[in-house]
């Protein structure tokens, strides 16, 4: 599931865009998933993301990451499913699958739109898009560094696994519980090297004088071009759309539409 | 016996790392494999507990082919010494940690406490049983994930390089004790880039370079061959290095030893 928010450094019109811009973006698809119960918008809201994944070129990537969500969202689906047809309540006019339905879409529809922005925004350029919303500088820092050090931490973490195999750990074996125990080898030296690492980490930085200059400049910065305001302008009216649509127009249910 | 029958291997990633690689380890041989970074020897290696599956090809560790067994069943007879021993370390004492393979095969309580006794007085950390493994030093972390492989008496033993990170005194130390348990009986494979330390050792020398094995034969053959070592990118022990230079002087050109050099001199000197 790690995969599907990796960056990957390719260029494309979306890669391109400011991270700000992008941002903006995801919370508008964010917003609007909230507002709505129904399926139909929601699909239309899947929909309408495809294009952006196309010209970014990342359908690869962005599969894997809705595979990786399909689990839970089969899992949301059944737990809603459950809750409404037993006793819960649900619309009249929907059939006990819709809500469900709409809820487990929802899910997808902000994966999708987090895994595009991930997939098509480099750590770099997120770091500079905080710093140049003043947000402090230590906090941009440590956050491209969590990020950036997800997949040395998963590498460490399969030699640890490696390691303890070959000691004869078997991590399938067991009841539940033992099952649960059996990642006590793995999580204590890893999370020992981690802090070791960050110590070091530290360390490094401080020897090349981190934090020596108050006020920092940046070798890029961030330049709002017209693609962005197309970006910007497309997302309010999106925005718009939605607040109009949510109050003003009713939505048929599908099974309406259906029978 | 480790057979190994044309095995190919590609990481997820894509890096090819083996590219169709034949190899047989009879029992009691001591093997050292070496090779530039990236070469595939570690590859290679986690193949022999079975961490690893070719993607083509078979690994036979005792005639049982690794795909049809677990890896604790096959650990149980090729013991692994991982490079970084923090990668394994996780006991309060250093005494939980040797028992804690000894537990995951099965061993009765008596027989745990016994082999633990064993493997501390073995590697010499009889004092540390009650201290916590991360307040060893390196060197002594090292000799605690060497025991705690050891405490199960494996009938192969698996050093991913073991002198990395280690002083003279216990490098050699380590030397001398790798080269008494292949005495012993043990079939002993190491990982390693440390020319020095394979000199010393003299073992069958497995050359890799770019997921192939390009050489493999005796210590001494091999480490002297300059085509040899540059095509692996490694450099020949220091002695060697001389005695390459002194090739006028129709001094022998295959010394890899210290105390060999020295009496070679020292003969060459009083005749001159």
């Amino acid at each position: 599931m790690f995969e599907g928010f990796r960056f990957r450094r390719v260029s494309s019109p979306i890669h391109r865009l400011d991270p700000r811009v992008k941002f903006l973006y995801v919370l508008v698809i964010f917003g609007i998933a909230i507002a709505f119960l129904e399926v139909l918008p929601l699909i239309l809201l899947f929909l309408i993301q495809i294009p952006f994944v196309l010209v970014a070129s990342v359908q690869r990537e962005w599969i894997r990451s809705l595979k990786g969500a399909s689990f839970l969202a089969t899992l949301i689906f059944v737990v809603n499913f459950a809750f409404g047809y037993f006793g819960g309540t649900y619309p009249s006019q929907m059939s006990p699958w819709e809500y469900p339905l709409a809820m487990s879409l929802r899910f997808l529809v902000l994966v999708e739109s987090f895994s595009i922005f991930f997939l098509t925004t480099s750590p770099d350029h997120l770091s500079l898009a905080l710093e140049q919303s003043h947000v402090p500088y230590e906090f941009c820092f440590a956050f491209t560094t969590a990020v950036r050090f997800v997949p040395v931490l998963a590498e460490e973490a399969q030699t640890i696994m490696d390691a303890q195999k070959a000691r004869g750990l078997e991590l399938e074996r067991g009841s539940f519980i033992k099952r649960v125990r059996n990642y006590i080898p793995i999580l204590i030296p890893l999370i020992v090297s981690a802090i070791r690492r960050s110590l070091e980490l530290a360390e490094a930085m401080e020897s090349r004088a981190w934090g020596a200059t108050k006020k920092r400049t940046n070798l890029y910065v961030l330049k709002m071009k017209s693609s962005d305001y197309v970006l910007i302008t497309v997302s309010i009216c999106m925005l718009i759309l939605g607040i109009y649509v949510r109050l003003c127009i009713p939505i048929p249910s599908l099974t309406t539409l259906l029978t | 016996m480790i057979k190994v029958k044309d095995i190919h291997f590609t990481y997820p990633t894509g890096a090819e790392a083996l590219k169709g690689v034949s190899l047989t380890i009879r029992d009691g041989e001591f093997v050292a494999i070496m090779g530039s970074n990236g070469a595939g020897k570690t590859t290679l290696v986690k193949h022999f507990n079975g961490l690893l599956k070719p993607a083509k090809g078979e690994v036979f560790v005792d005639e049982v082919n690794t795909r049809n067994v677990s890896i604790a069943s096959l650990a149980r007879r090729v013991g692994f010494v991982f490079q970084n021993p923090d990668h394994q370390l996780f006991c309060e004492t250093t005494q939980e940690e040797i028992a804690y393979a000894l537990r995951n095969f099965g061993f009765e309580e008596e027989t745990v406490k016994s082999r633990v006794t064993w493997a501390l007085n073995l590697l010499d950390l009889t004092q540390y049983r009650q201290t916590s493994p991360f307040m060893l030093s390196g060197g002594e972390r090292k000799r605690l994930a060497l025991a705690s492989v050891l405490a199960w008496d494996p009938k192969v033993v698996v050093l991913d390089e073991p002198t990395i990170g280690q002083d003279y005194e216990q490098k050699e130390k380590l030397r001398q004790f790798i080269v008494q348990l292949n005495a012993q009986g043990k079939t002993v494979i190491t990982v390693t880039h440390d020319v020095e330390f394979v000199a010393d050792c003299s073992p069958r020398v497995v050359l890799m370079a770019e997921g192939k094995i390009v050489a493999d034969g005796d210590a001494k053959e091999i480490l002297t061959n300059k085509e040899l070592a540059f095509k692996a990118s490694i450099v020949p022990p220091q002695i060697t290095q001389i005695f390459l230079g002194l090739v006028d002087f129709k001094l022998p050109t295959d010394v890899i030893k210290v105390h060999e050099a020295g009496k070679i001199l020292f003969d060459f000197l009083k005749e001159e």
